[in-house]
């Protein structure tokens, strides 16, 4: 019993509730069903009635220390101890421990004559000593309407039903009671009539042929609850009600920056990557390279040491590993090291519901720290925008609580190349995401590249370029796109604006040399000439030298020979 | 004081019930409400019309032993049940309507 926490909601009379203890339906309600009161759960054949009874009864026993007492009226005692095994209820053993007691009344109209007036005491009696027997405080009666095909005498059943709400009451136990679902009514025969405190319908239905289960509160008086239907699954260990819509957003934010294991990609995110524990949306047409996003970003992540979620809806896991080997990467060694989980199923295969629940629970069990889903658009055909968009918010609400990284790649069918037109359902998505990456396919020149850009990033100083997504067997590169007064280059035009440019340096570079050449050779020619010119002087300058010795020596001997004459001539002189 | 298990022993009076036949009814009860009353009166008269000789009728009272309603499959009272001759075979109500009762006890055809 000390598990036994009963609720108050405020404003209203002391008023205690006790708790299902079925997943996410005591969250829904403010902790549960009214205690000590009976509460009706109708629903058709095969909406999970009698094991919402059951299981009230079964967490009674085993999370709330409170006994119980189950009466069948439309299965035999062997038969609900064999189902209900199966869910991992063992109704042998806590019958044997004197927790619970199951009765079956069997009711066979052609068997029963009436002859007058009765009332069903034996009824009352007979519940009332199986109460007694185990000390019970919660009690099943599946399906009461069974009566209606046992008795004739709709008059004295009627009374005797609302007797028995009443006695339920009176008894202090805390009831659920199960009934058919009617045309119009809640209940075939107006159960609900008799029960004024909590009515609770249960409903299964189909939408593309995928049967998904749903949960409405119709009535709950003097509490609180939530008035939406609400999805809710049965898995191995019985009923989860998923609320529609996450309850809040109180989760907390990180400052961590994680990898995206493309370093180009790491510097147009502020340099650090994404924020640990952020939501990360990745899109872009067929074969733009989403998966291999996704797998670079696995692939980083466990090279942290950290553990990774991989769910696929396109490819098996082999095929996965193969093609992420051709590009470079190989998960292999981290699946035999267990830290990463590949888990692929067809959409197709369950209902959206049904898929989050599977998630939810390998979630909680691996306990990854980044979790990747390719694609998200897979879900579209089992749910409508709507549907997918809330499934999503779930799930993201439920990792960013755990601090999980989410990655999601979708498909989108735009094939507008250039303009960047988004698709409605994209933009329903987006809004739920902190980062969204986008691929596109480029066509030009007889050829298809990939443009990549980020779009938008919560929280973090991010690059608006345009990259070239290049994949390659060495993984994927971001590269520059060329940009010019014609417009914007990828692939090949690119490379071959690129060699244009390296030839145009190269010819500059040419000139350059040949220019320093010419006057290289200029200077040479000047220099010589220097030099011819300064031989041709000196061998003027020695010529004239000798000329002048000449001369000097001619007016000597001149002068002497003169001297001569005039001794000669006896000058007197 | 009124209800005790009785066992009758008169010789067969009119009807047709086969002869040397012995008869086991059981009446469940829960306590003396008119309803129990009047069925175990008129039980009592339909058996000595019908049945005269052999019968037993067992008053079961439920609120003395509750764990026989769970084990019986009793829920509506007052419920009668023929034991012997097999089949065995249910009446509920408080046999007022003589000719459901007959019926329901194979005492006659249904017209």
């Amino acid at each position: 019993m000390k598990k036994n926490r009963a609720i108050t909601i405020a404003g209203t009379a002391d008023f205690e509730k006790s708790p299902s203890g079925i997943k996410g339906f005591d969250d829904i309600t403010g902790g549960g069903i009214p205690k000590g009161r009976p509460s009706l759960v109708s629903g058709g054949p095969g909406c999970g009635k009698t094991l919402f009874a059951m299981e009230f009864i079964v967490r009674g026993i085993t999370d709330y220390g409170e006994p119980g007492v189950f009466i069948a009226f439309e299965e035999k005692i062997d038969d609900l101890k064999k189902n209900f095994k199966s869910m991992g209820f063992d109704l042998e053993d806590l019958v044997h421990r004197k927790k619970l007691v199951l009765d079956h009344i069997a009711i066979d109209r052609t068997e029963i004559e009436e002859t007058g007036e009765y009332d069903l005491e034996g009824l009352f009696i007979r519940l009332g000593s199986m109460i007694d027997e185990v000390g019970a405080k919660r009690v099943a009666i599946d399906t009461l309407e069974a009566l209606f095909s046992g008795f004739m005498n709709e008059a004295i059943l009627r009374s005797e039903l609302r007797r028995l709400f009443l006695w339920l009451k009176d008894r202090g136990v805390t009831a659920v009671v199960t009934g058919e679902r009617g045309d119009r009514t809640i209940t075939k025969y107006g159960l609900e009539e008799y029960v004024a405190d909590c009515v609770i319908t249960l409903d299964h239905r189909l939408m593309n042929q995928i049967a998904t289960r749903r949960l409405r509160i119709v009535k709950y008086r003097g509490s609180i609850h939530g008035t939406d239907e609400y999805p809710f699954l049965i898995s191995s260990d019985g009923i989860s009600v998923l609320p529609i819509t996450s309850l809040s957003l109180t989760h907390q934010a990180s400052d961590e920056r994680i990898s995206t294991g493309i370093p180009r990609l790491d510097t147009m995110l502020g340099g650090k990557g994404f924020y640990r524990g952020s939501s990360i949306l990745v899109s872009g047409q067929a074969g733009t390279g989403k998966t291999s996003i996704a797998a670079t970003f696995i692939d980083a992540t466990c090279k942290r040491n950290e553990k990774c979620l991989f769910f696929i809806f396109e490819e098996s896991e082999s095929q996965l590993l193969r093609n992420m080997k051709s590009i470079g990467i190989n998960l292999e060694p981290w699946i035999k090291s267990g830290l990463l989980k590949v888990h692929a199923v067809r959409p197709t295969a369950y209902s959206l519901e049904m898929h989050l629940s599977l998630m939810l629970n390998l979630i909680g069990e691996f306990k990854p720290r980044v979790v990747a889903v390719d694609p998200i658009s897979n879900l579209y055909p089992i749910g409508d925008d709507i549907q997918v968009r809330s499934m999503l918010m779930r799930l993201i609400d439920f990792a960013k609580s755990l601090q999980i990284t989410g990655l999601f790649t979708n498909l989108s069918n735009d094939v507008n190349y250039g303009a960047y037109a988004f698709e409605p359902t994209e933009m329903h998505v987006s809004s739920l995401m902190d980062a969204w990456l986008i691929l596109k396919n480029v066509e030009g020149n007889g050829e298809r590249n990939r443009a990549f850009s980020i779009i938008k990033a919560r929280g973090m100083g991010h690059s608006n370029q345009l990259r070239e997504f290049v994949l390659s067997d060495k993984g994927i590169q971001l590269l520059d796109v060329y940009k010019g007064s014609e417009g914007v280059f990828f692939g090949s035009s690119r490379m071959a604006q690129e060699s244009a440019e390296i030839d145009d340096q190269l010819h500059k570079n040419e000139d350059i040399k040949r220019k320093k050449r010419e006057l290289e050779s200029k200077r040479r020619l000047m220099e010589n000439q220097i030099t011819v010119l300064k031989e041709q002087f000196s061998r003027d300058e020695e010529e004239m030298q000798i000329l002048i010795g000449q001369d000097i020596s001619r007016e000597k001997s001149a002068e002497k020979t003169k001297k001569e004459i005039a001794t000669q001539r006896q000058v007197d002189r | 004081m009124p209800i005790k298990p009785k066992t009758h022993d008169k010789e067969m009076k009119k009807h047709k019930a086969a002869a040397g036949e012995a008869w086991i009814l059981r009446l469940y009860v829960a306590g003396q409400t008119s309803n129990s009353l009047t069925a175990f009166e008129n039980l009592k008269k339909i058996c000595e019309e019908h049945l005269g000789c052999q019968y037993t009728i067992e008053v079961i009272d439920l609120q003395k032993n509750p764990q026989l309603a769970k084990d019986h499959q009793i829920i509506a009272v007052p419920t009668l049940i023929r034991k012997l001759p097999t089949p065995v075979k249910k009446i509920i109500g408080n046999l007022s309507n003589t000719e459901k009762v007959l019926v329901g006890l194979d005492l006659r055809k249904v017209t």
